[in-house]
Formats: structure tokens, sequence, C-alpha cells
């Protein structure tokens, strides 16, 4: 098997998330330590514990703008989750200097055959956008205002689009990415809330490891800004109870003691991941090397995993996995990108596992944490997190801290950004679910 | 050194035809179909009212351990549950557990949950602003958080089936979820295959779970003019390969499966009912509503599981047989499936593609979306267990252009080692599994 376990790396990040499109943009949002998170600029969300999310404002992502002409029709059937992917596969693409269908070339070269090409994006739930489909469903109202299934079936539905539908099956992201790219290789849809991204990020490292593809998008999208996302985060117990005088940029307090929970995000991200020999062979600049992947589930008292379980366990064990496919040792890690979206239990119980595969040393590994400025983009999460995590490897920085502490034993309080001796850096993210997913990034060398 | 090779030591089903193998198998095989009135809501209206249904003596907490655990769980985890105890228990794990749970994962295909539709709908209607075209945020909040229920909303998401089987069977492994459409289970196993295959996990438990029917499901294939609309007899309503098919029949239900590597399977003494010695996947790339017209992404697939397996489709066996003695057909039942799976059958086996027999179970169990690799994939089992193939039924009437042998109408005796086991998706994928006779 001489294709199994090649070596893979980065070549591109294009992560979105409510800064804008692209690294630079949260990048500098995360050095200056400023908060993405404020009003909901679609609904009066005042009627819930949390009257603030992490939007991505319609000024900084319009995707017509980002998809050639040819492709712009297609925007038309596209939720919000699918723009999201469709603009962050665009910006990684880009990043990566891949020239694909979407550039029609003049010539029709590629740069890496539609063949040897896949795509794995991770998705969330993905709800109905509630104007259009309730616009319709008011077309059947009977007289006292309630439903009228029978004249839904026999005339109503007729006021959806015929194309409605898909909008909202999961596999869509990567549907119109493989569409605008020409991804023909194995393609994937993962659906294990916010640990999809990374899950989907290591399903295709094994991809390329055994010869499957050459390179795959990579990544996951979500956007959880919307009633229906809103009301199952707030079901869930991962919303901040807050109210709209409070100030929006102190709401989400990643394993702070006086930590009150955390907020609806939309975002995502997608990597260009390639093999190590191919990247090389057509000249490209890898950004780092994805040197390990290790998944778990956690055994959940609940059943349905809102509780986490508060050992850690199951996270520490994705952590392990990771950390032994890259052959590293704990004592080798030099940052952590952790989930930490602000609320205490899931806090808890990555904090524990933190300090269950650091140890002594857990209090000395710098955390990156990001939802502050993402809150929590479900799906989406752990491709702006992988993306992070390369941007400082890549530029031996690591961003501010605000709104932490050090009260779980651990290095979360705030902090201005400061330059750091980078070589490996680690990310994961456990899913409401008990699904655990890690990755283990190294400096290119 | 070899990868290691890959059995399956169980399986389990929850369909509309039943819920144990083996009753299942029987009536597969005498071209019974599931199909009936829909009764999980009013579709008299619809459409389309009809669907192969899992039927009421379905009770999932009489497979489980402790049905307190699962009190809350949702239709696509009970099928998932019972599916899974049944495979679990015939791979005798339930006697003798495996040591490390951290080498026992999970890859599903399971789908969306079911949305509490009446619940929903009154929230959205509640809130609905005519005059300003659009839903007030502050009163869908009060109506939505005062009529649904919390755990029924967590129960939605696609992978609550996955923690609830992680949950009875202890599993803390590799544990995935992946949404394709149709493909979703066949990707599932696929992927759960490639993980044993790599040493990330001893045994997974695989397969798929699903229901659409219910009213946004089915409004969205009917919108998509997906389903069969058919008048009359809903049993005869599914019809693929025949030149009078108009769409598919919603089944529901599930398909579980115990993978495990040879060496784990011998050392504690299971009985392997079949090899996975396949598994390809690739993307049409194509178009959101259509299927590339000749066929390429499946064909790819096809070839990339016949390549695993050591297979060239262009050679017959040492018995001068075909290569495959049996494909599991995607086989929907609609226009375009149908005529585009036969193209690419031909473009893999070339001239041999014509003695290949090919049926579709859609045609008696209906469609199970996310979940019909999985079922389809435990009927390629059956078949090299007991010789038999079953049939295609309502194919009464063949399509002149569709000129394989679709096994119509009849099950029939054939000596079967190695299956193919296919499945399309909307949106793309395409995912095709070999599953071979097991020879110690």
């Amino acid at each position: 098997m001489p294709r199994q376990n090649r070596r893979v790396v980065i070549t591109g990040i294009g992560p979105i998330a409510p800064t804008g499109l692209g690294i630079d943009a949260i990048w500098s949002a995360l050095l200056e330590g400023r908060s993405g998170v404020g009003p909901c600029s679609i609904f009066d969300i005042s009627g819930f514990r949390c009257p603030f999310v992490a939007q991505l404002p319609a000024d900084r992502f319009d995707v017509k703008q980002v998809v050639p002409k040819s492709y712009r029709k297609a925007t038309k059937v596209m939720s919000r989750d699918i723009e999201l992917a469709v603009g962050a596969a665009y910006e990684a693409v880009r990043a990566a200097g891949l020239i694909t269908k979407a550039h029609e070339p003049a010539d029709g070269k590629v740069t890496i055959p539609a063949d040897r090409m896949g795509c794995h994006i991770g998705a969330g739930l993905i709800a109905a956008e509630e104007n259009e489909l309730t616009a319709a469903l008011a077309t059947s109202r009977k007289a006292d205002g309630g439903f009228d299934i029978a004249a839904w079936g026999a005339t109503g539905m007729q006021n959806l689009t015929p194309l409605w539908m898909l909008k909202y099956l999961p596999n869509m992201l990567a549907c119109h990415v493989t569409i605008c790219h020409d991804c023909q290789g194995p393609s994937n849809t993962i659906t294990c809330g916010e640990a999809s991204a990374l899950l989907s990020v290591g399903e295709s490292m094994r991809v390329i490891g055994r010869g499957a593809a050459d390179a795959c998008l990579s990544g996951g999208a979500e956007s959880k800004v919307n009633l229906m996302a809103i009301l199952r985060q707030q079901f869930a117990g991962r919303l901040a109870q807050a109210t709209a005088s409070d100030d929006p940029a102190r709401i989400v307090r990643p394993f702070a003691k006086d930590a009150i929970g955390g907020v609806a995000g939309e975002g995502g991200g997608i990597l260009v991941l390639e093999a190590a020999e191919t990247a090389k062979a057509r000249g490209a600049t890898a950004l780092a090397e994805l040197a390990g992947f290790g998944a778990s589930q956690s055994f959940c008292a609940d059943t349905v995993g809102a509780d986490p379980g508060r050992d850690g366990e199951g996270i520490a064990d994705a952590m392990r996995a990771a950390l032994d496919d890259a052959g590293v040792k704990p004592d080798q890690v030099d940052a952590v990108v952790p989930f930490g979206c602000g609320a205490p239990a899931l806090d808890a119980a990555e904090a524990a596992a933190i300090r269950g595969v650091f140890g002594a040393r857990a209090a000395q590994v710098p955390l990156v944490t990001i939802s502050t400025v993402t809150g929590n983009c479900g799906a989406g999460f752990g491709a702006v997190a992988a993306s992070v995590a390369v941007q400082a490897l890549r530029t031996g920085m690591l961003p501010a801290r605000v709104n932490g502490d050090a009260s779980q034993g651990l290095d979360a309080a705030p902090v201005a950004a400061r330059k750091a001796d980078l070589k490996t850096v680690v990310v994961y993210t456990p899913s409401l679910g008990g699904q655990n997913a890690a990755i283990v990034l190294r400096r290119a060398s | 050194m070899s990868e290691p090779r890959i059995v399956v030591t169980g399986i389990g089903w929850v369909t509309g035809l039943g819920h144990s193998i083996e009753s299942v198998w029987k009536r597969l095989l005498a071209a019974d179909s599931g199909m009936e009135p829909t009764t999980r809501f009013d579709a008299r209206t619809f459409p389309t009212s009809f669907a192969a249904e899992v039927k009421k003596d379905f009770d999932f907490r009489t497979f489980v351990k402790d049905p307190a655990v699962h009190a809350t769980a949702g239709l696509n985890s009970q099928f998932a549950l019972g599916a899974a105890s049944q495979a679990w228990k015939q791979s005798g794990l339930d006697v003798k557990p495996p040591k490390d749970p951290r080498r026992v994962g999970l890859y599903l295909g399971a789908g969306e949950g079911v949305l509490d539709f009446d619940n929903y709908v009154a929230t959205m209607l509640h809130a609905w602003d005519g005059a300003a075209g659009k839903v007030d945020g502050v009163k869908w909040a009060a109506r939505g958080l005062a009529c649904m229920d919390r755990l029924k909303e967590i129960e939605q998401e696609p992978n609550m089936p996955l923690a609830h089987l992680a949950r009875e069977f202890n599993c803390r492994g590799p544990a995935y979820n992946c949404l394709t459409a149709c493909a979703a289970s066949t990707q599932a196993i696929g992927e759960a295959f490639s993980i044993l295959r790599r040493g990330d996990a001893d045994v997974m438990i695989s397969g798929g779970t699903h229901t659409m029917i219910h009213p946004l499901g089915v409004t969205g294939f009917n919108r998509l003019t997906a389903l069969s609309e058919r008048k009359g007899d809903p049993t005869e309503a599914s019809r693929p390969f025949s030149v009078d098919r108009g769409g598919f029949v919603m089944g529901e239900g599930s398909g579980m499966v115990i993978l495990e590597t040879l060496e784990h399977a011998m050392a504690r003494g299971a009985t392997p009912l079949a090899e996975v010695t396949g598994y390809g996947s690739s993307c049409d790339a194509y178009r959101i509503t259509d299927i590339q017209p000749e066929g390429r992404g499946a064909a790819v697939a096809m070839l990339e599981a016949l390549r695993q397996a050591g297979i060239d489709p262009h050679a017959r066996d040492a018995q001068g047989r075909p290569p495959i003695q049996y494909i599991s057909a995607h086989g929907t039942g609609t226009k375009e499936n149908d005529s585009i799976e036969t193209k690419a059958v031909k473009r893999v086996f070339g001239d041999m593609a014509k003695e290949i027999p090919m049926s579709s179970i859609k045609s008696m169990m209906g469609h199970l979306i996310a979940a019909a690799g999985s079922v389809e994939f435990i009927t390629c089992v059956l078949a090299i267990r007991d010789g038999m193939l079953p049939p295609t039924r309502n194919l009464k009437n063949p399509d002149p252009e569709l000129d394989l042998d679709y096994v119509p109408n009849q099950a029939r005796a054939a000596k079967v080692d190695v299956c193919l086991s296919n499945n399309f998706g909307f949106g793309g994928q395409n995912d095709a599994l070999v599953v071979t006779r097991f020879r110690g």
C-alpha cells in the first residue's frame, strides 16, 4: 500500500466568520481582542435568553459577489449555510493558488485533475428560512387561524418553489462546492454538530492518505443565526442569560469563573488539504502540516449529550488519539485551540480533558479562545479554529484573549497578542451528542 | 503487511415489511409490498398519500436493555436501536462485550429527525405578520419556547441516533454520522470499513436510519416531483425499471450491521456472515438537480469498489460466471435514475452486464432515503447466505430501453458469491460496496 498514510499538508485556508471572509479579517480581530458579538439584524430575538448573536453582516459578505457570473443564478437555491460554505471554498481555493473549473480557464487547464479532488464538508441541521416557509404555510390557514393540512396538501404546498427542499439538505453544501470547483473524487457530508468540521478534515486526511484523492476541500459551515437554531441552543443550555443593556463584547467568557453561556454564531471555513508529495510537485507552499487526527465518543449520562460528562474523558481520548497519530507527546504541544463556547458545563468538561491530557503542564499550555469572535457556529467551528491555528503557526503569533480567567487551572486569562515559537498546535471540538474530534497541526518544514 | 480483512458478524433491520431479519427476508422473496395509505399524518390530499411505514407493532423498548435511558428517542433513534440491537445480538457481542470500548466505533448515515410539525407550524403562523411579509421574532420566541419540547428539539439533530447507540452499546471509539441523501448509509458502511482497515478500531457499528414520512418531507419530494403519484393500489406504485415508472415511494426504517476485523472476530469465536472487500465513492459535481447523464460518477464508484476487491469487471470467474453475481440496484423508480444506473452498469461491465441479475428492493420496501443503502447491503449478505435473489416487484411493462436482467416479479435461486451494492444521492454522491462470501 504505497499510498496508505501519505503525509498531508494544508495549502490554503478560507475561514468565514462575523469578521468577514478570509483569514486576515478574523486574524486582526483576534490580535486586537475585538469581539464578533452584537445584536441580531434579521429578527428581534429579545424573547430568547440572549439578545446577542455572532452574525456576519451583509456588508461584509455577499455570496453573489464571490461566485462567478455563470453560477450566480444558483445562489437563489442557497440557504445561508450553503452561502457560507461556497464563499469559504472560493477563498480557500484562491489562497491555495489553485486553478479550478470555477476560474473558467481559457485553456481548460486546472491545477488538480477533477477525479483526484475530494470534498468533505460538515453541516448542521439546516433551518428552513422562516419568512419564506411561513408565507407559504399562511396560504393554508383555517378561519380560526389554525393550519389546514388538507388545503396544504391539495394546493398550499405549490406556494413553495419546486427546489425548496434542496436548500436544506445538509449535503447541498458539498454539492454546490463540488460543482463550482469540479471535485469528482470522494465527497462526504458529516453531521455531528460542532465536531463536524474536524471530523471532515480528518476524513479528508484519511482519503488523501490512502490515495483516493490528492487534494480535498475540507471543513464545515453553519449558521445558527435563525429562530429555530437559537431556540435549540437555548434548549440545549448553551445560551448566555443577558439583556440588551449588557455589553455584547463581555457576554462570551471562555473558561471563566463567571461564564454565563455562549451565543449563537455563524461561520465556518474550507481548508485545502493536499498530499505533501503532490503539493510539492506543483510548487505549492505548505502553510502547515496536518500531522494527526483522532476521534472519539463521550459517555453521555443524558443520552443526547447536552451534558458532556464532567470528566472530559471522551474529549481527552480524541486529543490523545490525534497526538498518537502524529507521533507527538503532550509536552511537545505549544498551544491548543479549544471549543470553549463559554457554557459552564461544557467548558468544565473541556478543562478536565485538557488537564487530563497535559497533566502538570496544563496551566502552561496557551489556549487560543476564538468563541468571543465566532460564537457557536456549530458544524463550522472546527474549520475556523483550524484556520486560526494554521495562521498562528505561520506567523509565530498567539492572538489576544479576552474575558477568560485562570480559574480552571488553565492558561485562559486575558492577555495581549504576543510572539511565540510555535511548532505544534492541537485543535479539538466536542459536539452536542458526544462526538469529539481533534487534529494536530505542525509548522511547515 | 496486507490490509486486514473486514467481516460482517451481525445484521438487523426495521422496515415497512417487518422488524426481524428472517420475516422481512421472507416477504422480500415473496415479492410482497409494504406500501399502504400514509398514517403518520393526514396525507389524503397530498399528491402522494401512501408509503411503506414501519408498522405499529414495532416497539423499540422490547429491543433495548433499559428503555428508560432512551425514553426521549425520536423515530430515527428508535429504528436504529431496534436494528442495531438485532445485529449486536447476532454478533455475540451482547454476551461478551469488547474489552476496550475505545476500540468500538460508529459510523452511521442517519437522517435529520422528524420536525415537531404541529407546534412548529402553530408557532410560525402565530408569529406571522402578513402585512409585513415577515415573522415577528418576539411572538415567535414566546410561542416557540412555550409549546416546543426541549428534548424533542435536540433529538432532531442528525447525530442523535449515534448518541443513543453509543450509549446502548458503550462505544467510545471514532463516531461519525454522514448525511449524503440517498447514498448516506452505503457511504457510512464504506467509511466504517476504511476505518477498520486502517486499524483505528476493532469493531464498528454501521448503517442508516431515516424517515421522511412527515408533512414537510413529503412536501419537499412532491415539489421536486420525485415521488410516485400513481392512483389506485399503493403496492403497485413503485415500479423500478418499468416503462410506466413515475417516481419512488417513501419507506422508512433502519438497517444496521456489525463490522469487525477478521482477526477480532476470530479471536472471540464469532461467525462471519460475509466479507466486505471493496468500497468506492465519487461525486458527480454536475448539477444540483440532475444526475450526470452518462452515469460517469456512478461508474467511477463501482470501478473503485471492484478494484479494491481485486475484481476485473471484464473477466469471468473460475466457474465462467460474471465476476459479480448480483447487483443490489439503487433502482428508485424515477425515470432518470433507472436509465442512468443501467447505463453506468453497462459502462462498468460491458457486454457481461446483461448476465448480471440486478434488482431493486425499493419496489417492495420503498425508499428509506439515508437508510436505503444499509438495508440493501443486508440484502446482499442474505443473497449470498441463501442463494436467493429478491425480485423487482411490479415489473410487468419493461422499458424497452432498459435491457438488463432486473429479476422481474419473482425471486430466483442463484449461486451468489460476490455482490455489488449501489447507492446514489441527490447532490451527486455515488457509493458502491462489494460484499463477498466469507471463506476462511
